[in-house]
């Protein structure tokens, strides 16, 4: 047995493996299959200041290895997570985190102070990245100026581990990973979807409501692989890879890129218990390369 | 609580020209509630990315058995059709709600094309009741008939056809057996059937159910990608639903 503990900026995980956002509800989603506690951590649904009813169906299409949503941050608002979900999850035996959006900085910011005071939730991850709201999201993270502003602004009130979740739809993610670094950022999370479009020639129609939406799954993991190993050599703050990863396998390729933790997204669709399985296989993996902690292979590459 | 599991494939029998009829082995199989669905994993198929949510058709609990009627619709659907006995095939079971089983009043369950495969179970729920419904089944012609003799165990079947080679020629809300008084509508089928369907179980005052089938990836509430837009707002199909009652829906009239 290696040792799987990994040190995120001073956040210690039992092991490295975390669920993505929007792929994993609140956790309580998976209870029949795995146990929330055996995980490094979980990051809830996004959240926002109020309640959103998200997009118009449909919102999913499935592509080759993959898939595109258009959801658009459906939630029922901070303060419904606070009184109805924080309770049934908080006394879990992992780190849980608060995926946080916003429309506006003021919106971030809001949200970011009520969950700090949120005793058992460690830390949040600030989405700067969904492609799928007209507001907010994603606009905020493909500009370096932006960027820096909200995460600044969130900085100041938000007191725990503020991990930032960056966009692929940048020309250069390596600018944007290291603004969120001068503001403050305790590590950084890459990549969220890409902006990707389906249509259906039968219908002569786009597949989704908002016609583009984010691609995820295997189709993206090279992409992911590629960003994940441009950012975790450009800053000095940890990067958590994500995109496609499907198995233990993949997993372990971000880890070689320089990834300190992972999380699983899309896969949790497939198989719920997946993540079990990916806890196992880094830890057979290590084994059998007689490598006697994760640290040891984490940026080989 | 959902599960995981290996079926093992015992027969698969093809019932007409698009659909075949799966039987599904395996000790772990819990009980499912008639309008509750399960979650197919496809191997080896490249375009095949999620797993295809199917109705359950009948259940044998002495037997461990599960059966799923499938209608050729793609890439996935076709790869299930192709299944051969004592391959494996990963579900996850029992997912959704179910179907009001009603202890009393008189029951209609209207069916189109592969959209019949939940309404054997659910008659045979209320069949066991004493409550024997009629079935009124739509299908664009006669070479679509599905297990006939089956479905006619627990139920009076009645049919209609678009081009009129079997049963009453047109679509279900055209058939003279609606002229007959009924306290529950469920439905099953394309969406504008069922919208037809609830638009005339509004129009009579009945009470109306319809099993809806949104595109969704996770089946188990966490994507939210299957939602339907109800007086409450999104609802998912895959927890919330399938089954909804009409006067829960933005559909009526």
């Amino acid at each position: 047995m290696a040792k799987l503990i990994t040190n995120l900026n001073g956040l210690k995980l039992k092991n490295p493996v975390l669920t993505a956002s929007g792929t994993f509800g609140y956790g309580l989603e998976f209870e029949d299959f795995m146990d929330l506690d055996s995980l490094g951590g979980f990051i809830v649904k996004g959240t926002t200041l109020n309640h959103r009813e998200g997009n118009p169906y449909p919102r999913m299409a499935e592509t080759a290895s993959g898939m595109l949503n258009a959801v658009g941050l459906q939630n029922k608002g901070v303060d419904y997570f606070i009184k109805n979900i924080y309770p049934k999850i908080k006394d879990k035996k992992t780190n849980i985190f608060v995926n946080v959006s916003g429309s506006t900085i003021e919106d971030y910011v809001a949200t970011a102070e009520k969950v700090n005071e949120l005793e058992n939730i460690p830390g949040i991850e600030l989405n700067i990245s969904c492609p799928n709201v007209k507001e907010g999201g994603m606009t905020f993270g493909t500009n370096v100026k932006s960027a820096s502003n909200v995460i600044s602004a969130v900085r100041k009130v938000y007191k725990k581990h503020l991990m930032v979740k960056l966009t692929p739809n940048v020309t250069n993610i390596r600018d944007i990973a290291k603004a969120a670094e001068g503001a403050g950022a305790d590590s950084v999370s890459l990549i969220n979807t890409l902006l990707g479009m389906s249509v259906d020639a039968k219908t002569r129609k786009p597949e989704l409501s908002t016609i583009t939406g984010g691609l995820s799954g295997p189709c993206v993991k090279p992409i992911a692989l590629r960003m994940v190993w441009e950012v975790a050599h450009a800053i000095n703050i940890p990067t958590v890879g994500l995109g496609g990863i499907m198995n233990a396998t993949d997993a372990i390729e971000f880890l070689l890129v320089g990834a300190s933790a992972i999380q699983i997204g899309t896969a949790n669709f497939i198989d719920p218990s997946v993540t079990t399985k990916v806890i196992k296989g880094i830890n057979e993996y290590l084994d059998e390369n007689n490598f006697s902690d994760v640290s040891e292979i984490i940026g080989l590459i | 609580m959902k599960k995981i599991i290996d079926f093992i494939v015992k027969q698969n029998n093809r019932i007409n020209k698009d659909v075949f009829l799966l039987e599904l082995f395996s000790k772990e199989l819990t009980d499912l509630e008639p309008g509750q669905f399960v979650n197919v994993k496809v191997d080896n198929s490249q375009n095949t990315f999620l797993r295809r949510p199917i109705s359950v058709h009948d259940v044998d609990n002495e037997k461990h058995l599960l059966y799923l009627l499938i209608k050729i619709v793609g890439e996935g659907t076709e790869k299930l059709s192709e299944l051969q006995k004592n391959d494996l095939l990963n579900i996850i079971v029992p997912l959704g709600n179910s179907f009001t089983i009603h202890k009393e009043g008189k029951c209609i369950l209207v069916g189109g094309g592969v959209g019949i495969a939940p309404l054997y179970h659910l008659s045979k729920a209320l069949y066991s009741n004493g409550l024997k419904p009629d079935i009124l089944i739509g299908m664009r012609t006669k070479e679509d008939l599905i297990l006939p003799e089956k479905f006619s165990k627990y139920a009076n079947l009645y049919y209609t056809t678009e081009d009129g080679t079997y049963g009453e020629k047109g679509y279900p809300t055209n058939h003279s057996i609606l002229k007959n008084k009924y306290n529950h509508i469920q439905c099953c089928g394309p969406l504008p059937m069922m919208k037809a369907i609830a638009s005339y179980a509004y129009k009579n005052k009945i009470d109306c159910e319809v099993s809806l089938e949104n595109m969704m990836a996770c089946g188990i509430g966490a994507c939210l990608c299957c939602v339907n837009d109800t007086k409450e707002g999104h609802k998912c199909v895959c927890t919330d639903g399938p089954i909804f009652n009409t006067n829960t829906l933005k559909w009526q009239n």
